[in-house]
């Protein structure tokens, strides 16, 4: 792990101007969204095991939802979910479940951190495992932006990224940014976000100036899709990132998940269909990758809602996906199938989603996967997802 | 003039006014010091606002109501919570002890409850009046005993929900444990996540406290009898027996543990010190925390005492450090709602963090790309209003005065007054503390 000092020094070398590479034919050519569910996901109301003959006991009937669309015999998809039937019956849908991360307790805060920086316990990094793959990769595949106020750990680290909030519309003048960027010359932690802000701005103005983007300010469902498409347009131009990062919460379902968990699915579907909508044919080169920290109990609790659990779904939509399944070793839901008698167990480590998808999606090297990316990680082997 | 007045002023309190720097010059730690000393009553711009059980009330009676109605309670409940952030503010920025306020602020921080849950919104103000105010200048005990059973904290993290399924209320089956509380009081509010304890600690801990829970009637915390788990339980190793006073003894024994200490005292430091601070200072804070058992006045001494403390500008500021060491440099604090408007922008209105862990207190935290460019088109929008009335380079002087270096003095020197002061307001001298 970098020494605080290690992680704020490497930076003073950044290029000052934002970088306009003109894109090349294939490595670079892969786009990677990631989007993270933060508050832990019921993956098994979005992705409810109804073929699984102690489904509906384990359950009970506190917790929905009572209406789904059959994926294959065992699986089937939350209502919220519907609009992306379409993607499944194209093959660009697929579902990981009894997914996890290393970290079985329940702690939303470690959980984030362990499914941000790829290790196996809390605090153990400060870099996330997206910017540590940036590193093994061509600068030309590695321009990656955080679509959000803040950039999340997972892009936290040496690598340089961007990170804008397509929601706001006023920015401060050029001129000013330029004297500011003076002062800050002497200060590593404002210089490094300023150069950043600096390249996102470019990439976002650009994004904006070829597109017709509704300019309405919504709130909650409105604002994600609004950033969806903001984040789709950027994606398309040859010019802008390869990556992008964003964020949805509101995932923590203790009380009333029915009503909440539609909600949340049903944003969690438009931001999908709004990036293919705004991507064009640049989808075909996307994977969409959807995770959460852990998964929640298998029993609903004593109000209508579920409890921090451990394992959990991953969604992953996009054009270049080996689509239309589920990719699970399924555990089972019976008594004594349960993690300590209470969650789904995680069969599946999310680092072998991670893997393939940066192994055969963007072509990071298998050495720098092993040893920067995950170094925890020899046993555990690549998923083939694309 | 020696820096520690700055630091004194701008990391300890809320920001220098101009000529508090000389005022605190003569002895900065003294002037710390004597602000913890005597009672803290509610200030008077706040004393006026409704207590918990106003709003627990309204609250409760609002289900009675049609829909028409509950719109514009829901608009009644929101401008309670307004008003209310809006007169703090104006606290914050023209108290003569703000390094007390500060301290007041961060253990709310502590112990966070959101108004981003609708139950919580009125009552948000009232939990700072009632739990946290009384109490972060006494033991760390009562403090935690107060924020954990306010009836803001039991329905925040769904203990009002939480029903013993041996209970009499739980047999039916229908409603059942609810762990919430229990484990953000054993990872962030005592023990802290390394703390050494296990799931089956904070289904005991849960079990501990069911039945602590929220009576409309009453208007306050009541314990349900029908609702608490009987018998005993076992946490961290000690038993406890039936009945509201296992919550109590529980949270006493939390509040003495090693694990508590060592995470109050980071949690200090990190505010106070570094956002990676030195292991010795933590350690001497912890030391004072067993000591003294507890006692949040020899804590916040303690703080004070150590070396690393009084090195300036290691810590960006927050949001809100921002828009009160602003307000405070200019003279705008008397209006509360310009501030509270500033905080939303900035991202940072009060009591309305995304998670029971609170606001960041670390500069990765605050200082996003995108962040940074809300600041300096804050900066410059304050510099719009501001300028025609004040001289940066006078102001600067003023509230930076020794740490205020030749770049950024130069800067400000050779521009527009508009310039040079949005300069000076998103410069990195006062953008730290």
């Amino acid at each position: 792990m970098p020494t605080r000092r290690a992680f704020l020094g490497g930076l003073a070398t950044l290029p000052l101007l934002p970088r306009v590479a003109l894109a090349g034919r294939g490595a670079g050519e892969a786009r990677l969204v990631v989007l993270i569910l933060r508050g832990g996901m019921d993956g098994l109301a979005a992705i409810p095991a109804v073929g699984d003959p102690h489904f509906r006991s384990a359950r009970g009937a506190a917790v929905g939802p009572d209406e789904t669309s059959a994926l294959d015999g065992t699986f089937a998809l939350h209502p919220g979910l519907a609009p992306l039937l379409p993607l499944w019956t194209a093959d660009e849908l697929a579902i990981v479940h009894a997914v996890g991360t290393p970290y079985l307790e329940r702690s939303h805060f470690d959980a984030q951190d362990v499914l941000e920086t790829g290790l196996t316990t809390p605090m153990a990094s400060r870099s996330g495992w997206l910017n540590r793959a940036l590193l093994g990769i061509d600068a030309d595949a590695a321009r990656a932006m955080a679509l959000g106020r803040t950039v999340p750990r997972l892009l936290q680290g040496d690598a340089p990224v961007t990170s804008a909030d397509p929601t706001r519309e006023v920015r401060p003048q050029d001129a000013f940014l330029a004297r500011v960027s003076e002062l800050y010359r002497r200060d590593v932690a404002f210089d490094r976000a300023m150069q950043d802000a600096l390249r996102a701005q470019a990439m976002l103005a650009k994004a904006r100036g070829g597109t017709e983007m509704g300019l309405v300010a919504g709130r909650g469902r409105a604002d994600t899709q609004r950033v969806s498409q903001i984040m789709g347009a950027v994606l398309a131009d040859p010019e802008g990132p390869r990556i992008a990062v964003a964020e949805l919460s509101g995932w923590d379902t203790h009380v009333g998940q029915d009503g909440a968990l539609t909600r949340q699915l049903g944003a969690l579907s438009d931001a999908i269909v709004a990036l293919q909508e705004t991507m064009g044919s640049v989808w075909e080169h996307t994977v969409v990758c959807a995770v959460s920290e852990f998964g929640r109990t298998v029993a609903g609790n004593g109000t209508g809602g579920t409890d921090h659990g451990t394992g959990g779904a991953a969604l992953l939509a996009g054009g270049s996906l080996r689509g239309g399944r589920v990719y699970a070793d399924w555990p089972g839901l019976a008594p004594s199938a349960l993690l300590e008698g209470r969650d789904l167990r995680p069969t599946t480590d999310i680092r072998a989603v991670f893997k393939g998808l940066l192994r055969d999606h963007l072509g990071v090297p298998e050495g720098h996967l092993e040893r920067v990316v995950f170094p925890d990680s020899a046993t555990i082997e690549a998923l083939r997802l694309v | 003039m020696h820096r520690d007045a700055f630091v004194a002023a701008t990391r300890f309190g809320l920001g220098a006014r101009p000529g508090d720097l000389h005022v605190i010059a003569p002895d900065p730690r003294g002037w710390l010091s004597a602000q913890l000393e005597g009672s803290d009553p509610v200030p008077e711009q706040m004393s006026h606002h409704g207590s918990s059980q106003d709003a627990i009330q309204a609250y409760a009676s609002m289900r009675m109501l049609a829909e028409v109605d509950k719109a514009a309670a829901r608009k009644d409940r929101e401008a309670v919570f307004r008003e209310e952030m809006a007169a703090r503010c104006v606290v914050s920025a023209t108290t003569e002890r703000p390094f007390r306020e500060r301290w007041v602020r961060y253990w709310s921080n502590h112990f966070t409850i959101s108004a981003t849950r609708k139950e919580v919104v009125a009552l948000a103000g009232p939990y700072e009046r009632e739990a946290i105010r009384p109490h972060c200048t006494g033991r760390f005990v009562e403090l935690l005993q107060a924020a954990v059973l306010h009836p803001a904290m039991l329905l925040y993290l769904d203990n009002v929900r939480s029903v013993g399924p041996g209970s009499r209320a739980g047999r039916s089956g229908r409603r059942g444990l609810n762990e919430n509380l229990a484990r953000e009081v054993l990872e962030l509010h005592t023990l802290g996540v390394s703390g050494g304890y296990e799931q089956a600690d904070v289904e005991a801990l849960a079990r501990i406290l069911t039945g602590w829970s929220v009576e409309p009637s009453v208007g306050g915390t009541q314990f349900s009898e029908k609702r608490h788990e009987p018998g005993r339980k076992r946490l961290l190793g000690k038993t406890y027996g039936e009945g509201h006073e296992g919550a109590l003894a529980a949270l006493e024994a939390l509040s003495r543990h090693p694990a508590t200490a060592r995470n109050v005292a980071t949690r200090l430091a990190r505010h106070f010190i570094d956002d990676a601070p030195q292991p010795a200072a933590v350690d001497a804070i912890a030391k004072v925390f067993l000591d003294s058992e507890g006692d949040l006045v020899e804590v916040a001494r303690a703080v004070i005492a150590q070396d690393a403390a009084w090195t300036p500008l290691t810590k960006v500021k927050s949001p809100e450090d921002l828009v009160l060491s602003t307000a405070r440099a200019l003279g705008y604090g008397r209006e509360g709602e310009p501030m509270l408007t500033a905080l939303r922008w900035l991202g940072q209105v009060p009591f309305s963090a995304n998670s029971p862990q609170g606001f960041p207190d670390t500069a990765e935290g605050w200082l996003g790309p995108e962040a940074l460019l809300t600041r300096i088109e804050w900066a410059e929008d304050v510099a719009g209003q501001a300028a025609h009335r004040v001289s940066a380079i006078e102001l600067a002087e003023e509230v930076l005065g020794p740490v205020l270096d030749t770049v950024t003095r130069r800067a400000i020197a050779s521009a527009s007054p508009r310039e040079a002061l949005a300069l000076l307001l998103a410069s990195p001298t006062f953008q730290r503390r």
